[in-house]
């Protein structure tokens, strides 16, 4: 019953994208705030990743309460798994292909994270996507050997640094007289790695918050005991 | 067949595999999968919702700007969306740790049972049972309690 009732609803959802899809304009759409903030950006914020002013610049607090999603995800998943007991079994240590592997891509992907993080306002890519790499690199030795582990005391201080950082960068254009996390300080030349004002110091901080958060839910995950 | 529209079929095609991977499967892994391609499709929806044909990233490169330049606004959503969401299935991926641990099963009619179960032995109730449903199912509840 609940099979058939099931794959009613899927006909139904069926029937529907596929109405949607005959009355879609399929490409060549022109895009209303696209047009006006790919002609503007380069002058208001003075990154030339136009998608990092539009992060930062124009809906700075959006990306601030997705960070808040990120922390709250972060946060209750250390909450749901809880602490390892003392006596708990761990994996044996992983395959000599994997060990020398994460100590060659442990240097690696530090140094691609930051300079992705440090390049946000120049190239594709910014404090989100180099968070995750700057997580994976610290990941991926937990994955190697199961008992060293990452200090979680340590990966919170950096977290909460990061997002205190965020917002007082926003509250300090408050001070200068300019709504929440308005871009301040010189715009700089365009295209060079000091431009765009506070924008590549948003990212430092939004990269630290991102990797911290995701390297501590990973390591929380990888640690909780295997069941019996 | 333009590129378009093989791509707006891709993503909802890949909401349509995502729904029916939640909605038909019982375990919870592969509900958590399904949930990871439905965000996947939508992600991809998003983005093609202002799709131009040959439209070149919005970067400025050696202050070079690009004729047609693609819109920005959707590729900013789906960049935090897509980080979140990794965030949103390690979180689900650990529930459906504590469930096997708790329950030593990921079948969700099995462990919807047992909660029943769990929650009628606390309240020292019966399990929750239709008026109308056959004597054959209630003494069979009931045997199990």
């Amino acid at each position: 019953m609940q099979r058939l009732s099931s794959a009613l609803f899927l006909l139904g959802l069926g029937v529907l994208i596929a109405a949607i899809l005959g009355t879609m304009q399929l490409g060549n759409v022109s895009p209303l705030a696209g047009d006006a903030i790919n002609a503007a950006a380069a002058d208001q914020v003075g990154a030339a990743n136009f998608v990092t002013a539009v992060v930062l610049g124009y809906r700075g607090f959006d990306t601030l309460l997705e960070l808040t999603i990120l922390f709250t995800a972060a946060t209750a998943g250390g909450l749901v798994l809880g602490k390892r007991r003392k006596d708990a079994r761990r994996d044996p240590d992983s395959g000599f292909i994997l060990r020398a592997g994460a100590d060659l891509f442990f240097p690696l992907l530090l140094v691609v994270g930051i300079y992705i993080i440090l390049h946000g306002h120049l190239t594709p890519g910014g404090g989100f996507q180099g968070g995750v790499i700057l997580a994976a690199a610290f990941f991926i030795p937990i994955l190697a050997r199961p008992g060293t582990s990452l200090d979680h005391r340590l990966v919170s201080i950096i977290e909460g640094l990061a997002g205190a950082g965020f917002i007082l960068i926003g509250l300090l254009a408050m001070l200068a007289g300019e709504e929440f996390l308005t871009p301040l300080l010189a715009k700089g030349q365009l295209g060079t790695l000091l431009s765009a004002g506070t924008l590549p110091l948003l990212y430092i901080a939004v990269g630290l918050k991102v990797g911290s958060e995701l390297a501590g839910l990973l390591a929380h995950l990888s640690e909780t005991e295997a069941s019996d | 067949m333009d590129t378009g529209l093989i791509l707006y079929v891709a993503a909802f095609g890949l909401i349509l595999i995502g729904s029916a991977g939640i909605v038909l499967s019982s375990h919870l892994v592969r509900i958590i999968f399904g949930i990871a391609l439905l965000e996947a499709g939508a992600n991809l929806l998003l983005l093609l919702a202002t799709y131009r044909e040959g439209a070149a990233a919005p970067i400025i490169v050696d202050g070079r700007v690009p004729l047609t330049m693609a819109d920005p606004v959707p590729q900013a959503l789906v960049l935090t969306a897509i980080v979140i969401g990794v965030g949103i299935l390690a979180l689900a991926l650990s529930l459906a740790l504590r469930v096997q641990r708790a329950y030593g099963t990921l079948d969700m009619r099995e462990v919807r049972r047992r909660l029943e179960q769990d929650i009628a032995d606390e309240a020292g109730i019966d399990m929750p049972s239709s008026a109308d449903a056959p004597q054959a199912v209630i003494s069979r509840q009931e045997g199990q309690a």
